[in-house]
């Protein structure tokens, strides 16, 4: 079946009993499809239930109602064909640069020499090829991250999530840092699902861009954007300045507004 | 009394110990800033730091402007030898840096009878002072005429000497004769006066009590000199004590020590790892474990003495007891503080179960089992040493023992120097591991 290439995401509900007695429902009916190789980021106020979605498609959490399929198989749990970036701290600092990208092959068993040879190459494209020996705690918040990026990929995973993957990193390496994700994106044609803070960071990094309410979690809206392809090849400073793009950035960011204000009013009737 | 009445006098009594030391704590401190004082002089005359910390304006309560200064550190060692060295008058220092000792060689004084009929009599006491070890010279005293004869005692020094004068005097006490005064000095029985070098006393039934002046240096048998601990040691490092070498004794305690801290371990990493993946073993120990380390491993000596004995393996147990429960809790907390993120990456990178626990969750807690074992090491080292004095053949602790019990206030001196440098080249030993092995610490 044709259809069953890519993510599907049916009808996923997500409900939790809180020790007070009352329950959260964290996600409501969300319908998703991600074609292979398409670059979605989402975006919303804290609390719509993004990183839920985001831990339930890895498999680190089960749903209540509803299901995730890949490639038509059901998700039941994290395994090695949905890679997982993560804001920080996640690389293992007992292993060298070259150790932590090898380890998701390492895992599986796969020969050494087969091993450090992707690792090589994956390290020299995102551009750490002098550091490949060094302890991790040695590098950079944004090298760190290039690690994490290369070990994700040397997995060759189907699908990457990465849960505010630039997060901690000051404006400038968060940048190239984004270049980086779309040059990533476009030479190995991952599907890729980036969760942000950052307005700007979803319009640059999202072909499909999500944002989600909260209470209960749900899908609010969902854009289709031109910037992400545009970016591949031409410098993100320079997409920025894109008419449709501020115009984009100020609606989205007045949705979210919106959202924020609704929650505020509603925590004050509520008090 | 009641026990509160009780501990208020107990109180008392160390305010009255504490108002004793104080003026010694006071002129410690004093010699502290004389050597501040002495230091800044020096500084002036050397090239002064241009280093970042050399500009800072505000150095009072900056913690990172204060570090250990290591001027400050050499000459509190030295002055540490010096004290101990001028107070005990040792040959390592010039005798200017020794405070005064105690009296020896030859003084004497002269003391007046009175007889019942109220006529007076003069004679001398000769004295000679002489040292612990030395043998009591003879003395040859010329009687003289008088019926009041002239006496001569031999005392050593540190000691006093009950003098009965009237020995070989024409009156004795029972005669009615009674001594009105020492070298002019009018005394009465119990009272005392100070002639040159000595303390002259007469007891309540009228006998001279001499005491040669004892300075203000300590005594051999209560701080002997450094060079008689030195000596001590090479004697005991060649010849033994109390039937074993010097080295037999540390060996034995380390052997304890390293034996019961493996076992510990062997046992309570695998029980903290337990506690920090499983909620029922966490559920099944948390509250054994949580009673057992509060209890100091030194009250366990008795119970482990009535089941096992006084022999290596009641010590061995001991030790395992006092490690097992620090590394069982370094290892849970070990466990317990790996970041989620880490098990989510390795679980999506395609991680087993078993590769997450060999890959994952031991490195991850390296660091905290190791200082558990630099703890627990610090704690077996303590608890081997108080087991030796509780009942020992050999161990360094049951040596500064039977020698306490011999007044070998070296040995014990020695013994507590050992002790103190082999736990903290211990401490060393498991600082340089752990920086060998868990580079990463502190730095994930």
């Amino acid at each position: 079946m044709t259809t069953d290439h890519g993510l599907n995401i049916n009808n996923l509900s997500m409900r939790f009993d809180l020790p007070n007695g009352g329950s959260v429902q964290a996600l409501k009916n969300v319908n998703l499809h991600l074609k292979s190789g398409e670059l979605m980021s989402v975006l919303g106020p804290s609390g719509c239930g993004k990183t839920t979605l985001l831990n339930i498609i890895a498999g680190f959490l089960a749903p209540t109602e509803g299901e995730i399929q890949l490639n038509g198989s059901t998700v039941t749990g994290p395994s090695a064909e949905r890679g997982m970036v993560f804001q920080q701290g996640a690389l293992f600092e007992w292993m060298s640069v070259r150790e932590n990208v090898g380890f998701g092959p390492k895992m599986k068993g796969t020969p050494k020499g087969e091993i450090h040879e992707t690792v090589d190459h994956l390290l020299d494209t995102v551009g750490l090829g002098d550091f490949k020996e060094k302890a991790v705690y040695e590098l950079s918040g944004g090298m760190q991250q290039r690690v994490a990026l290369a070990r994700c990929l040397a997995n060759d995973p189907d699908v990457i999530l990465m849960d505010e993957p630039l997060g901690a990193l000051d404006a400038l390496t968060r940048e190239k840092m984004q270049s980086l994700v779309l040059k990533l994106w476009k030479e190995t044609g991952k599907t890729i699902i980036l969760i942000t803070h950052s307005v700007e960071e979803a319009l640059l990094l999202g072909e499909r861009l999500l944002v989600m309410a909260p209470r209960p979690g749900r899908i609010h809206r969902e854009y289709r954007l031109p910037f992400a392809d545009l970016g591949v090849d031409q410098d993100l400073r320079e997409v920025k300045k894109h008419l449709d793009y501020a115009e984009k950035r100020e609606e989205i960011l007045s949705m979210i507004w919106d959202m924020e204000e609704e929650i505020m009013g509603r925590m004050e009737a509520q008090s | 009394m009641s026990i509160f009445t009780q501990l208020v006098s107990e109180l008392l009594g160390i305010l009255a110990t504490f108002v004793m030391v104080l003026p010694y704590l006071i002129g410690y401190v004093l010699l502290i800033m004389l050597t501040l004082g002495i230091w800044r002089i020096v500084r002036r005359f050397m090239t002064p730091k241009q280093d970042f910390g050399a500009l800072k304006t505000v150095t009072f309560g900056d913690e990172s402007a204060v570090t250990s200064n290591s001027a400050a550190s050499v000459i509190s060692i030295v002055l540490i030898f010096v004290l101990w060295g001028s107070f005990t008058g040792s040959r390592w220092l010039p005798s200017v840096l020794h405070m005064p000792g105690a009296f020896k060689g030859e003084a004497g004084f002269s003391y007046t009878i009175e007889l019942p009929d109220g006529s007076t009599q003069d004679a001398t006491v000769d004295v000679v002072v002489f040292g612990a070890g030395e043998n009591p010279p003879k003395l040859l005293v010329d009687e003289g005429a008088q019926s009041a004869k002239n006496d001569g005692v031999a005392i050593q020094a540190y000691r006093n000497k009950l003098l009965k004068w009237d020995a070989n005097d024409e009156f004795s006490r029972k005669d009615g004769a009674k001594i009105i005064a020492v070298d002019g000095q009018a005394i009465a029985p119990g009272g005392e006066v100070f002639v040159p070098n000595l303390r002259v006393a007469v007891t309540p039934k009228g006998t001279l009590n001499i005491e040669p002046d004892k300075g203000v240096q300590m005594e051999p048998i209560w701080l002997p000199a450094p060079e008689a601990v030195k000596d001590r040691l090479v004697e005991i490092a060649t010849a033994g004590f109390k039937n074993f070498m010097l080295v037999e004794h540390l060996g034995y305690s380390l052997f304890r020590v390293v034996v019961g801290f493996f076992f510990g371990a062997l046992v309570g990493i695998p029980l903290g790892y337990a506690m920090g993946l499983s909620d029922w073993f966490r559920g099944w120990f948390d509250p054994i474990v949580e009673f057992m380390r509060p209890v100091p491993p030194l009250a366990l000596i008795p119970l482990v003495i009535i089941w096992a004995g006084i022999g290596e393996v009641g010590k061995i147990i001991l030790l395992f007891l006092a490690a097992l429960w620090i590394m069982a809790i370094a290892a849970r907390a070990g466990v317990s503080g790996v970041r989620i993120s880490k098990v989510h990456a390795a679980y999506s990178l395609g991680a087993s179960k078993w590769q997450i626990m060999r890959y994952v969750i031991v490195p991850n807690s390296l660091p905290e089992i190791f200082t558990g074992a630099r703890v627990a090491m610090g704690v077996c080292w303590g608890t081997v040493v108080a087991a030796e004095l509780v009942a020992a053949e050999k161990g360094a602790g049951m040596m500064i023992m039977v020698a306490s019990k011999f007044q070998q206030t070296d040995v014990v001196i020695l013994g507590i120097i050992l002790i103190g440098a082999i736990g903290f080249a211990i401490d060393m030993l498991m600082r340089w591991a752990e920086k060998v092995m868990v580079p990463w610490k502190g730095r994930g």
